[in-house]
């Protein structure tokens, strides 16, 4: 899988790098810079040669130099990656607390109003533009309410982070919350669910500890999806915030045609979802002793 | 395909009918129903980044134009994105979904190769480097970036569906009765694959639609004059704290749109199918 992204970035960078020349330097370009990125890149070279040249690169992390700023690719993501990563986490944050508190709710109220009312907010959430959403919560908590800054990093005071962190995670929470509702509402129905009752468990603890752990299967799986809903929003998010991360920096250099920061960002995104992915999987074994037997079979 | 009760009393499915069709509506009479041009410039003074009056129920944008003409009129654009790369998408996934389900072995495990790694990636961070392989950004690019890129949940949905169907008695028979490859596919398959198909592509389009945006409000999608939703968000930000209805009004219309879609979609899925039903 891995490599098979690696592919397909080296494809784009290809693409893209056609004629180095042009697409780095633009109008100025120098005989002598055009030499050195066509070795750097091995472009005389059939394709397999330049992949492999690449690949290896690669492996010594070394994503080649930016246009722009004239030192390496590697540096440029390595200094925003803290701001994208605290972003993504406090955004994680804010979609698991509020998405799995709002689909319980929703889940032992079922069928009410309340619950309607619920389900009604998770779907607008899902379908909220992100981007929408950050302005709006601009407009309305720095601009008119003035309580919190309209963006920016902040030197990564807290107060800059809540408007992002919602904007963010608000997507992701309404996925959360359906998957929550309808995973508790499977589980209520199960034999050991009666067995726990009958025990004379009260309502709240056979919910708590029985039901939620066992509906938190699915939810994790839903968490792993939500990683690429994060990684999706964290441009546009960022962009809103002017939030000095990665998803920014991709942006930005795409307008620059700045493309070893492009395609190293884009690496860097895919390398983290699948990454992610894995992780997830790794959960389940610790949720659901179940899928430890699966493996060992 | 099971037959779908009582539409009328699902309210989700209603709710978002009613939506999608505004949307569609508005956006197909725009040139009717927009008060003024919507390139049109304020002439004179005063006329820029005016609040909503009678003349302009939605106010007017930096420029002086009329913020609800440009927001019917870019509902247009959102709709020509969202169809028209659903409709392309829908085709390009139905036939690599129904090679790789039918043809199963090698065919398959290459196909679903190339999904896994497309897949492999979040959307619109794989949009935004393919968009930078292009020269210049436009709406064009962001139509050619979508369908390249979206036809990986179609594809994974018809195949899935064929895998399940090609084993029943019905495929069974029609190649016992002489029927070709091709004829099984497409008369035999694909019409029992319909309900899924049409959930997904209905949820596809409310996704080209906000990706549209999104790229629009990055600046890297459609470029002025063209009028998007997205692009006018991107505008309005700057005047957020003087004039905020130039970024409230294009981001609800878009919000509306969607969830419209997205009621509709989920609204067919129970429809259709019962045993998904939430």
């Amino acid at each position: 899988m891995v490599l098979g992204v690696t592919v397909l970035v080296f494809a784009l960078n290809a693409a893209a790098l056609g004629d180095p020349a042009r697409a780095a330097m633009g109008q100025r370009a120098d005989p002598e810079t055009l030499e050195r990125l066509r070795r750097e890149y091995a472009l005389d070279r059939p394709l397999p040669v330049q992949y492999a040249t690449w690949l290896a690169r690669l492996a010594r992390a070394d994503l080649g130099e930016s246009f722009r700023e004239q030192r390496p690719v590697r540096e440029v993501i390595v200094e925003r990656l803290p701001a994208t990563a605290r972003l993504a986490l406090a955004a994680t944050l804010v979609s698991v607390v509020f998405g799995v508190g709002i689909g319980a709710i929703a889940a032992v109220r079922a069928r009410s109003t309340l619950d309607h009312v619920l389900m009604g907010l998770a779907v607008l959430g899902i379908s909220t533009p992100v981007f929408w959403l950050g302005l709006m919560l601009a407009l309305v908590f720095s601009v008119t309410l003035g309580w919190l800054p309209v963006s920016g990093y902040g030197d990564g005071a807290l107060r800059n982070l809540v408007l992002p962190a919602v904007t963010l995670g608000a997507l992701h929470m309404g996925t959360v919350a359906r998957m929550t509702r309808s995973s508790l509402l499977e589980v209520v129905r199960q034999d050991f669910m009666a067995t726990a009752r009958a025990k004379g468990l009260s309502e709240w603890t056979v919910l708590g500890k029985h039901a939620l752990r066992n509906a938190l299967v699915p939810v994790v799986t839903v968490i792993g999806i939500g990683l690429a809903d994060l990684l999706v929003g964290a441009p546009l998010t960022e962009t809103v915030f002017a939030w000095p991360g990665v998803g920014r920096l991709l942006v930005a250099a795409v307008g620059q045609r700045d493309l070893p920061v492009v395609m190293g960002a884009v690496l860097v995104f895919a390398l983290v979802y699948v990454l992610g992915n894995l992780l997830v999987d790794l959960a389940y074994l610790v949720i659901d002793p179940r899928m430890r037997d699966a493996v060992r079979a | 395909m099971p037959s779908a009760r009582r539409p009328l009393s699902h309210h989700g499915f209603l709710a978002g009918a009613i939506l999608v069709a505004l949307f569609a509506g508005a956006a197909l009479l725009a040139p009717v129903l927009a008060p003024e041009d919507p390139h049109a410039v304020a002439s004179g003074d005063g006329a820029t980044l005016e609040g909503p009056t009678a003349s302009h129920p939605l106010g007017t944008d930096a420029l002086g134009r009329d913020v609800l003409s440009r927001v019917l009129w870019g509902g247009r654009v959102s709709l020509a994105v969202g169809v028209g790369v659903e409709a392309l998408v829908v085709v390009l996934g139905c036939v690599i979904g129904l090679l790789a389900g039918y043809f199963g072995g090698p065919v398959d495990a290459a196909l679903m190769r190339v999904t896994d790694v497309v897949m492999a990636f979040p959307s619109l961070v794989l949009a935004i480097g393919l968009i930078a392989v292009f020269e210049q950004p436009g709406l064009d690019k962001v139509f050619i970036v979508l369908v390249a890129l979206g036809w990986t949940t179609i594809a994974r949905v018809v195949r899935g569906e064929v895998l399940s169907l090609k084993t029943r008695d019905f495929v069974h028979a029609a190649r016992a009765l002489g029927g070709g490859h091709r004829a099984i596919m497409v008369r035999h398959l694909l019409p029992n694959a319909l309900a899924p198909l049409l959930v997904a592509a209905t949820i596809g389009v409310g996704g080209n639609m906000v990706a549209e945006a999104g790229l629009s409000f990055l600046g890297l999608g459609a470029q002025a004059p063209t009028i998007s939703w997205g692009a006018m968000l991107a505008d309005g930000q700057t005047f957020l704290a003087s004039a905020p209805w130039v970024a409230v009004f294009p981001g609800a219309a878009l919000l509306l749109a969607v969830l419209g879609m997205n009621l509709l979609g989920d609204g067919l899925r129970d429809l259709l199918d019962p045993r998904l039903r939430a």
